[in-house]
């Protein structure tokens, strides 16, 4: 019998592109979790009067919060993309190796898209 | 003693993450389109896309489906990492007050006293 590893080290952990699409999709998704509360809250302060809303379009020109609002996208684009992979999957849909394969490269891709398109509205 | 954690409780939760990503995957691209179509530059303007009741209904139901939907996934992620009964029971109390307390913030943003937030 072959030798077995006996400890898992991340770093050394080969992932196959669906196992990315995978931890990508549970770390977009803590990552929108947390924006929840962040995102009514920026809704009551732009929507409490004129200064208010001020405040709000202000801070958004920043680059700083312009580059936080770019990683949401990031992470609002693959956990939907990868969702909808889910849900197909659920639906025995592209099961198989290589079409699995194929659909992680299709969800990356089209996160890759919608994220570069966002970063030229924001940007440029 | 019925057990407040393992893997009974799973079919009712699966089903519910799977029903609300369905609503998401329509509402959420739907809601931000609508939103950057009439992206507003004034406060007066931003205020107006609030303040149709179906817009405020819309909105308001993405948010509860939204919450639902996090729900599920933050106590997957918990019930994958986190083994202690007690810290993991700890954080999804903290998940589910900040995701009910922030529907209630919605709410309130959306439905009270002062439509669309005006003073």
């Amino acid at each position: 019998m072959a030798k077995r590893p006996v400890y898992l080290n991340l770093f050394r952990i080969h992932l196959p592109l669906a196992g990315w699409v995978s931890v990508l999709h549970r770390i977009s998704g803590a990552l929108l979790f947390v924006t929840i509360p962040l995102a009514v809250w920026g809704l009551s302060v732009s929507l409490s009067g004129e200064d208010g809303f001020r405040r709000m379009t202000g801070c958004f020109s920043q680059p700083l919060p312009r580059l936080i609002l770019l990683l949401l996208v990031w992470a609002l684009a693959h956990h939907g993309f990868a969702g909808l992979r889910h849900l197909a999957l659920d639906a025995h849909w592209g099961v198989g190796l290589r079409c699995a394969r194929r659909s992680s490269i299709a969800v990356l891709l089209a996160t890759g898209l919608v994220t570069l398109f966002a970063a030229w509205r924001l940007f440029a | 003693m019925k057990l407040a954690t393992g893997s009974h409780t799973g079919t009712g939760t699966w089903l519910v993450q799977r029903a609300t990503a369905v609503v998401l995957a329509v509402a959420l691209p739907g809601l931000i389109l609508c939103f950057l179509a009439a992206w507003p530059t004034d406060f007066a303007g931003w205020q107006a896309l609030l303040v149709p009741r179906w817009s405020q209904v819309l909105i308001m139901l993405t948010g509860v489906a939204l919450a639902l939907h996090a729900w599920v996934g933050m106590r997957d992620i918990f019930m994958d990492y986190i083994h202690p009964v007690r810290l993991r029971l700890a954080l999804y109390l903290a998940v589910i007050l900040t995701l009910a307390g922030s529907m209630v913030w919605l709410a309130a943003i959306l439905f009270g006293t002062t439509p669309g937030g005006t003073p």
